[in-house]
């Protein structure tokens, strides 16, 4: 059994209009204990929307339409809020995008960081309490004398550092990193990683890595889970995702990384930018940006198919025996014919939003209107 | 051993704030005037009244002395000693000026905080009672209430804190809003933390320096209203307020009689005194932010190494390490 087991999560926000927006559209996967699974995507492609539910921590406005999510054999999401902000932070913390603002300005980080074992173990008394913190500082590299501080006294790294210290401040099983190096630069980057990947090992920890970085998430998580459009395109184990990617999103998400060694070319990007969760894509949601688009992959949403350990997909252009077929194999849609010739013959891949495209993907949907393109 | 070592670092770290605070106050010379007048009242007011003895009872001198060494401020028209009487008259006007501003700070903050934090049914609630007191004259209602109330000291402290905290729970709840919406809120409601707990220690350290500010205003006010009630007849009669030396000069026409010793004192005790709290209110803000205490050490510390050259300048304020920690929260922000 699984630590953390997240099955069919629908999350939904109401927007002004008072629509419903499915930001995160039937997801399911699984996290080990000590094991660490990269959450990856564009932006905008739902995985901090599955974190904050994971953790109730959506706005007002979002709540979980339905499936669930499990902890230890446990129903997370059917426990109400007083019993779940009971459990909160000693089975999963959250280290936040943006450290900067995820510490209170006005207080010391010491304080901050004793603040959850304050909650969650009352009867702690306050010398335990700040031996604990010297602990953790230590342990995410932070000298102890420093948690008289002010946040405005660290630099970047180290307040990542410190909230690094202060997910771990109740011994918790999992820890879900939400772009936890975002703003840092490359060498802090490489140092908080080297960090979190030593506290999984000691500790034993299960982490969430939340990242648009693939690279990160190669060198850090065992295995990744691809998100698109609030939807899973592929999950599997970071070799087999590197070696063997199915889904064409996969390809094209590794492709965008710069390699360092080889030619000095930019990275091919994937053209256009992931619909809006309140205009929904029929069919596949990935088509009209995809090179491998066919017409059933305006009408169908293809379905989640697995290939061998843990390596599920979903996409049409996958065979059965589990192979992404070439472009050329595929009796493709207009729009996608000319972005495969665009990326075979190195040519500049036209934007996904120009009249002409639309135009020629016009005829194949049947409602333009729901074409992202169009409305936005 | 290691309790030793902890204990070392607290010890600095405590009196660092005491002397951050102290390097604030003396590096603003408005707020160390307003420290030093202060200062000298709460000492009048203090201990005054044991080295003056009690007020005189009526008819002890004879009326409407004029100011001498036996009595430096004259006597009023009962015979009483004013110069006892103003002494005594501090305590208890910084008294009510005090007590009164607490309890609205009370009301006003808790109020505020609770609004601006809980938002929706309570928000409305809690702000339509705060406007019902907000829109009343102060003036009136603290006529009425003392009228109705009786005249003591309890009451007139009740209805000044009755009547001032409105404005308080305003501009607290206006910046909740704000600081509801910060990231450092989402972690802590992350963490477990109840509501009251985040109203507690994450809204409340970031509203104290308005709460503050505000307070001293209050108190300023406060003491203006306890001398505009006094003079009007309705504050306490078993006490002597400067308010109150006020109302009895008008009533022997003091003025047209040209005793000046016995109302310039008192008012100018008072004007002394709201003053001193608004000097010292603009330094709360900088004491209790860190950020803000920061630049202004780097300025203040006489030992510091450019102090001529980048005191009360725009240069000081860009102090190296300033632009690093605002320029990380506008790349998170």
């Amino acid at each position: 059994m699984a630590l953390l087991e997240v099955r069919d999560l629908v999350v939904e926000f109401t927007m002004g209009d008072g629509r419903p927006a499915r930001a995160v559209d039937g997801i399911s996967f699984d996290v080990d204990a000590g094991e660490a699974v990269g959450l990856v995507g564009e932006s905008g492609c739902g995985k901090t929307t599955t974190a904050l539910a994971i953790t109730r921590l959506l706005p007002d406005n979002g709540r979980i339409a339905s499936g669930s999510i499990w902890f230890d054999g446990e129903e997370l999401s059917a426990l109400d809020p007083d019993a779940f902000r009971r459990r909160r932070w000693t089975d999963v913390s959250i280290i936040f995008q943006g450290a900067m603002n995820a510490l209170n300005p006005v207080r010391r980080v010491g304080d901050q960081v004793a603040e959850p074992m304050r909650i969650h173990e009352p009867t702690l008394t306050q010398a335990a309490a700040l031996a604990r913190v010297a602990d953790l500082f230590e342990m995410v590299g932070i000298s102890p004398e420093r948690r008289r501080e002010y946040p405005h006294q660290f630099s970047g790294g180290m307040r990542q550092r410190v909230m690094i210290a202060m997910a771990l401040a109740c011994r918790p099983r999992l820890v879900i990193g939400d772009e936890p190096t975002t703003a840092l630069d490359v060498m802090v980057q490489a140092q908080i990683l080297e960090l979190m990947e030593r506290l999984r090992r000691d500790l034993g920890l299960a982490i969430i890595l939340i990242t648009h970085d693939l690279s990160v998430v190669a060198e850090t998580c065992d295995r990744a889970v691809v998100m698109y459009a609030g939807q899973l395109a592929e999950t599997g184990s970071v070799s087999q995702l590197h070696d063997r990617p199915l889904h064409p999103y996969s390809v094209r998400l590794l492709g965008s990384v710069p390699d360092i060694r080889g030619a000095r070319i930019l990275p091919e990007g994937i053209p256009g930018q992931p619909p809006s969760p309140d205009a929904p894509v029929p069919g596949c949601r990935f088509h009209p940006r995809c090179d491998h688009a066919m017409s059933m992959c305006v009408t169908d949403a293809p379905g989640e198919r697995a290939f061998g350990a843990g390596h599920r997909v979903a996409c049409h252009a996958v065979t059965d025996e589990g192979r992404l077929r070439r472009p050329s194999e595929l009796p493709l849609l207009p729009s996608a014919a000319l972005m495969a010739t665009a990326a075979a013959t190195g040519a500049d891949v036209p934007p996904a939003d120009t009249p002409v495209l639309a135009a020629a993907a016009d005829p194949l949907d049947d409602d333009a209107d729901r074409d992202p393109r169009v409305t936005r | 051993m290691t309790g030793v070592t902890a204990a070392a670092p607290g010890r600095r770290g405590r009196r660092h704030a005491w002397y951050d605070s102290w390097a604030v106050i003396r590096g603003n010379r408005q707020s160390l005037l307003g420290v030093v007048i202060l200062t000298a009242f709460v000492l009048i007011a203090v201990l005054g009244p044991f080295l003056v003895g009690p007020i005189d009872k009526a008819a002890a001198n004879k009326p409407l002395l004029s100011p001498s060494l036996a009595h430096l401020f004259g006597t009023d028209r009962s015979g009483r000693d004013l110069f006892v009487t103003n002494i005594w008259a501090t305590r208890i006007s910084l008294l009510v000026g005090l007590v009164a501003s607490l309890l609205s700070m009370i009301i006003g903050a808790g109020i505020g905080i609770s609004a601006g934090y809980l938002g929706g049914r309570w928000d409305a609630w809690l702000m339509r009672f705060t406007d019902f007191f907000y829109v009343l004259p102060t003036l009136v209602l603290a006529l009425v209430l003392a009228a109705v109330l009786g005249p003591s000291l309890t009451n007139v402290i009740i209805v000044i804190a009755i009547t001032a905290w409105p404005a308080t729970a305003r501009v607290i709840r206006s910046q909740t809003l704000t600081i509801r919406e910060r990231m450092f809120v989402d972690r802590a409601r992350a963490t477990g933390a109840s509501s009251l707990r985040i109203m507690r220690r994450q809204v409340l350290p970031n509203v104290f320096g308005l709460v503050l500010a505000n307070t001293t205003l209050t108190i300023a006010e406060a003491i203006f209203l306890e001398t505009t009630l006094s003079f009007l007849g309705v504050g306490p009669k078993d006490s002597y307020s400067w308010g109150r030396i006020l109302d009895e000069s008008f009533a022997a026409g003091a003025l047209t009689l040209g005793k000046w010793a016995w109302f310039v004192p008192p008012g100018v005790a008072v004007v002394l005194v709201v003053l001193a709290f608004t000097l010292i209110g603009a330094a709360f803000d900088e004491i209790l932010d860190p950020r803000l205490r920061r630049r202004k050490r780097g300025a203040a510390d006489p030992g510091g190494p450019d102090v001529t050259a980048a005191g009360g300048s725009l240069l000081s304020i860009e102090s190296p390490s300033v632009p690093t920690s605002e320029s990380f929260d506008r790349r998170g922000g």
